[in-house]
């Protein structure tokens, strides 16, 4: 996935400048960064939910402009920040709309199995009737994300999905995120506000700062003490243990 | 409750509302009917349940699209606006071409209702508003607007009467001959069925439908067309049925959910059985003169609107 020169103003505010970015293919990678940083403008760009102003983004030597919808709801998905649907659905129903782009709703044997795996895959077999409005936010949250992974694209772009998880749920996803990397080949990128989630299970992070990228590098290499610090504009320390780099943030 | 009781009512109610009415027709004699009664049955009794019929039906499906189109569940044809708009658009007809056929001035109504429709969703869109109370709230000051603008015009112009006659669903003066445009409410039902799936989908909301590889612009246009023609064809040939469009999809939505593609056929049967049974409670109920429809409709719809609104505020 190639990103060239993408740009994006709001108000006269550019959001996004003139990012260049070469995303590695069957990699989990993390964009990290303060909050307002512009990745999730970027997400939505790198997925047509918004328009740019300038640039060219190219996923399997394409123009991402030149698909047409079902085409590339084939070939990415994308789960935004915040979600909210008011409707009286069922789990099993919410998941199945992640075969809309194959079956535009008549759902075929394939379509019912991928449905089921992607329900297992994240723990909702027992769920799987439950009204969503009836569930907890950690739970819904697991629910688009099978819905996501019930659309089986290549490419999946999260913009924070451990937002509502809690740390057990939250390490699950990111194992689930792994194995589709190391046993589907998928492309995964995805937006984490918790650098230490980064740090563990990211092949490479990108690091966005005032709309632009900072440093794109393999994760040893960003999660550095200066790179971090100069990043937030905080004090963090950097150890290790058991082999893993981790952060400790808290403003002393 | 099962749908197919559900289908047995409105067939019981459909079929006694064929024979209530001043003049007695008793369903022991369906079978020698003399002339006069042959002469109501096909000249008024049948066309008014036909209508009846079709037009609860599509007041209900309507709401339901809009509901799904505008992400909430306190919206319908009657508090956004398309009704109005399409009022304004007859008010134009009896300005400008007061000799128009019932069929043009369908037209004019549907172009009015259209454009209203969309100039309320792009208000919405404008306002992104984060109280889903305030959507339903907009849309009536919006229909307001339209509504007070047609009555301030209607009455310069003396046509109060006329208009007036538009406000309110009247099955009275059904007959045979002049409400059959009715019939096109049909087709209209079978379109929505087909795009019942990509209509549910665009009630996910436009990120998560575009992320589906949904035309989402298109499918809203398409859903906006079929509501605002079929509001456009009942207000011409029966008026104006508040509350309908909200109260029988929420109240179907608690029992089959929201997939579209699962209540669009059992909300448009719930909504011709309320509406017959209204029908015939107006009938019954100071025998043997009526009251309207309307009335009946609106008294036990506000209540069960009430009540659906203050369920949703203490979810
Ligand atoms: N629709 C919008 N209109 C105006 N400004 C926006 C809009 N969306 C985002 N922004 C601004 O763009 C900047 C980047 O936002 P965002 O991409 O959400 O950052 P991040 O996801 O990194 O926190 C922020 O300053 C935000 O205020
Ligand atoms: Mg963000």
């Amino acid at each position: 996935m190639y990103i060239q020169n993408v740009s994006k103003t709001y108000r006269q505010k550019e959001v996004v400048q003139e990012v260049n970015l070469k995303l590695s293919e069957h990699k989990l990678t993390a964009f990290i960064g303060p909050n307002g940083a512009g990745k999730s403008t970027l997400l939505s760009m790198m997925s047509r939910l918004l328009e740019k102003d300038c640039g060219d983004i190219y996923i399997s030597g394409n123009e991402i402009t030149t698909f047409k919808s079902k085409e590339l709801a084939k070939k990415l998905a994308i789960l935004k920040q915040s979600n909210q649907i008011d409707l009286v659905l069922t789990v099993r129903e919410l998941v199945s709309f992640g075969r809309f782009p194959y079956s535009q709703g008549r759902l075929t044997e394939e379509d019912h199995r991928l449905i089921e795996e992607a329900l297992h895959y994240l723990g909702l077999d027992n769920l799987a009737d439950r009204q969503i409005n009836e569930l907890s936010g950690g739970q819904l949250q697991r629910v688009y994300i099978a819905m996501i992974l019930a659309q089986d694209t290549d490419y999946i772009l999260l913009d924070e999905p451990l937002n509502n998880l809690d740390m057990s749920y939250a390490a699950q996803l990111m194992k689930v995120l792994r194995r589709l990397v190391d046993e589907k080949g998928k492309t995964v990128v995805i937006v984490l506000h918790d650098i230490n989630f980064a740090s563990s299970y990211a092949d490479e992070i990108v690091a966005m700062k005032a709309g632009q990228v900072v440093y794109h590098d393999i994760t040893e290499q960003v999660i550095q003490k200066p790179v971090l610090d100069e990043l937030y504009e905080m004090n963090i320390q950097v150890c290790e243990l058991a082999g893993k780099r981790f952060c400790l943030y808290f403003n002393e | 409750m099962k749908k197919g009781i559900l289908l047995i009512g409105l067939m019981i109610a459909a079929v006694s509302s064929l024979f209530i009415g001043v003049h007695s027709i008793p369903i022991t004699d369906l079978f020698h009917l003399n002339v006069q009664q042959e002469f109501i049955l096909w000249q008024t009794r049948i066309p008014r349940t036909v209508s009846l019929m079709i037009a609860g039906a599509t007041a209900s499906v309507s709401g339901l699209i809009m509901q799904h189109l505008t992400q909430n569940k306190f919206v319908s044809p009657t508090t956004v606006g398309t009704m109005d708009s399409a009022r304004l658009g007859i008010l134009v007809t009896m300005l400008y071409f007061p000799t128009a056929s019932i069929l043009t001035r369908s037209v004019v109504a549907f172009i009015f209702a259209l454009t209203g429709t969309l100039l309320f969703m792009w208000l919405l869109q404008k306002m992104s508003l984060k109280n889903p109370i305030m959507v339903p709230l907009l849309g009536i000051m919006f229909g307001n607007v339209i509504g007070s603008f047609v009555t301030f015009i209607a009455y310069k112009k003396q046509l109060i009467q006329n208009i007036s006659t538009w406000l309110e669903g009247n099955f009275a003066t059904v007959t045979k001959g002049d409400y059959e445009l009715i019939y096109l409410s049909v087709p209209l039902l079978i379109v929505a069925y087909l795009y019942a799936y990509p209509l549910t989908v665009s009630g996910l909301g436009e990120d998560l439908a575009i992320n589906l590889g949904l035309n989402y612009r298109l499918v809203q246009l398409i859903g906006m067309t079929i509501v605002a023609l079929a509001s456009s064809v009942t207000l011409v040939t029966v008026g104006t049925l508040p509350f309908l469009g909200i109260i029988i999809p929420n109240i179907i939505s608690v029992y089959y959910g929201d997939q579209m593609k699962e209540t669009l056929a059992i909300t448009a049967v719930a909504g011709s059985l309320f509406l017959i049974l209204c029908d015939i409670i107006a009938r019954v109920v100071i025998f043997p003169y009526e009251v309207s429809v309307s009335l009946i409709v609106s008294i036990l719809g506000s209540l069960i609107f009430i009540y659906l609104l203050w369920k949703g505020v203490n979810k």
